[in-house]
């Protein structure tokens, strides 16, 4: 049940005791988010009913179409700083055709997923614990768990799907149009041409880094989805909670990010 | 045997007793009314009994049914035979008026999508909705979305229809609408109905029973002409406050019914 009954604490006795608490709430609200997760993720054996893959369609079309222009310009200048900043450096040793690799390497590896995540959950992400959050609210998600119409597979699980392959696809074009950005400024600002840059690109690039940046963005996209998605259902408070959920949303996502690209990179490259 | 039945239910919310052993029968076909003041614990009852919140003590029945223990598909069964309407109707503010009638049908059912959208077009032109169809709710009129909030909880054809506050926030003329509504579907489809409000207006016009709530207990339930007759306390106050006396609120009754 997504409809809870508000919590009841006695006042902490002490700053030890509400430590203790906050620790516990944190543990049971991540508890609760899994569950939520295992069983969005158990609902998507309905995904190809007409009803879900309508809105899951939908959910595509929010995360993917409508983020295409903040993640061009930002793909695009992050391919440029990097390229200027490298290119800058490298020219000390008289290595600026090094930049091509510079730029691809963290791009695919690191950057793009990182980039791709944080816009994904500062647009998608917020937009979505707002949304679910204001359903809460105003009781729309009461009234569908009276009306036996379960929230998750109706509202988590398109949100999961949607978020789950658009954003590899979205990583992809941002390491595709940073690679073009980084060419841009070899071109105009060091002296690397177009072919240099990208025969440069090519030599140092595995297989391996493609796959394991997507395996960050798949990763980033579920964990950004079941951050919006509880933070939203556990909103309480009324428009204020609604605020504070889109703001959790946001760190905790920023947060997930941070730390399981690090981890994921922990573990391919040793 | 009383269709609904609450046995000495205690509920703790944010460190207070709101439910303190609270007894209650309803029977079948009538329109019970539960009044009382904000935070008398009104609405807590309404949840409970449709499963929304579990007592910390005791049961509630629907008819040999214990919603108070049931779980999963057995909660959700004792729940097909509820509707409900929301405080603010609690519309999907995304989907059409149709679309929102339609969708208990559609996800509840196996009815093909035509036949579903058909039956909620039935409901809504019940309600005289039928202009409204293809808005959202955005656009429509607080009144209006209580209606659609109706037709929605009507569309799966219910034995019980809760009201959490059906008029609160509307004009007395759209109040009484929706009082004619709710007496309405009692008449015509025979469902028992339990409404929450502080309109006592409201409750006279169309309650076969009124029960007052106050600090978690039922202290008064009596059928409207008796209500307005109690020597209650709590209940002269709640008359006196909404400038009813003991005269003038049954010849209010009178004239509409």
């Amino acid at each position: 049940m997504i409809t809870r009954e508000p919590d009841q604490f006695e006042p902490a006795i002490n700053p030890l005791g509400e430590l203790g608490r906050k620790v516990l709430l944190t543990a049971r609200g991540a508890g609760r988010a899994l569950i939520m997760l295992g069983h969005a993720t158990l609902a998507i054996r309905h995904v190809f009913h007409r009803r879900n893959r309508r809105a899951t369609m939908e959910q595509f079309f929010i995360t993917g179409i409508k983020s295409l222009g903040v993640i061009t310009i930002v793909a695009l200048f992050t391919g440029m700083i990097l390229a200027l900043q490298t290119g800058l450096e490298l020219r000390r040793f008289g290595r600026e055709v090094n930049i091509g690799t510079a730029v691809t390497v963290s791009l695919v590896r690191e950057m793009g997923p990182f980039m791709t995540g944080l816009i994904i959950a500062a647009s998608v992400g917020s937009a979505m614990a707002a949304q679910l959050g204001t359903m809460v609210v105003s009781e729309e998600i009461a009234a569908l768990e009276v009306m036996s119409i379960d929230p998750v597979r109706m509202l988590v699980m398109p949100r999961l799907v949607a978020l789950t392959i658009m954003m590899p696809i979205l990583t992809v074009y941002t390491n595709i149009l940073g690679v073009v950005g980084g060419a841009i400024v070899g071109e105009t600002q060091l002296g690397v041409s177009m072919r240099a840059y990208f025969d440069n690109a090519r030599l140092y690039v595995t297989n391996r880094d493609l796959y394991v940046g997507l395996l960050k963005a798949i990763v980033f996209g579920i964990s950004i989805c079941t951050v919006a998605c509880h933070q939203g259902f556990s909103t309480s408070q009324g428009a204020v909670g609604v605020g504070q959920a889109t703001r959790r949303t946001v760190i905790i996502s920023f947060l997930a990010v941070l730390v399981f690209g690090y981890m994921i990179s922990r573990i391919f490259y040793k | 045997m009383s269709l609904i039945r609450f046995e000495r239910v205690r509920k703790r919310l944010g460190g207070r007793d709101v439910l303190a052993g609270l007894d209650l029968a309803i029977e079948k076909g009538e329109t019970f009314v539960l009044l009382g003041s904000s935070g008398s614990g009104k609405s807590v009852t309404l949840r409970h009994m449709i499963g929304l919140f579990r007592p910390d003590e005791g049961r509630v029945w629907i008819g040999d049914d214990c919603i108070s223990e049931a779980r999963g598909r057995e909660l959700e069964r004792i729940r097909r035979r509820f509707g409900m309407l929301f405080q603010n109707a609690a519309l999907l503010q995304w989907m059409t008026v149709i679309e929102n009638v339609a969708l208990p049908l559609l996800e509840k059912t196996k009815l093909p999508e035509s036949e579903a959208y058909e039956q909620a077009l039935r409901r809504l032109e019940l309600l005289g909705l039928a202009d409204a169809v293809e808005k959202l709710p955005a656009d429509l009129s607080g009144g209006m979305q209580k209606r659609v909030g109706l037709a929605r909880a009507i569309v799966m054809d219910p034995e019980i229809i809760l009201y959490d506050e059906p008029t609160s926030g509307l004009d007395p003329v759209t109040s009484r609408a929706i009082d004619r509504l709710i007496e309405d579907l009692r008449r015509r489809l025979g469902i028992t109905s339990v409404v929450v409000t502080h309109d006592l207006h409201s409750a006279l016009a169309i309650a076969t029973r009124i029960g007052v709530i106050h600090q978690g207990r039922i202290v008064e339930v009596a059928a409207p002409r008796d209500f307005v007759r109690s020597e209650n306390e709590l209940v002269r106050s709640f008359l006196e406050a909404q400038y009813i006396t003991r005269r003038g609120a049954w010849e209010n009754r009178e004239g509409t019914s």
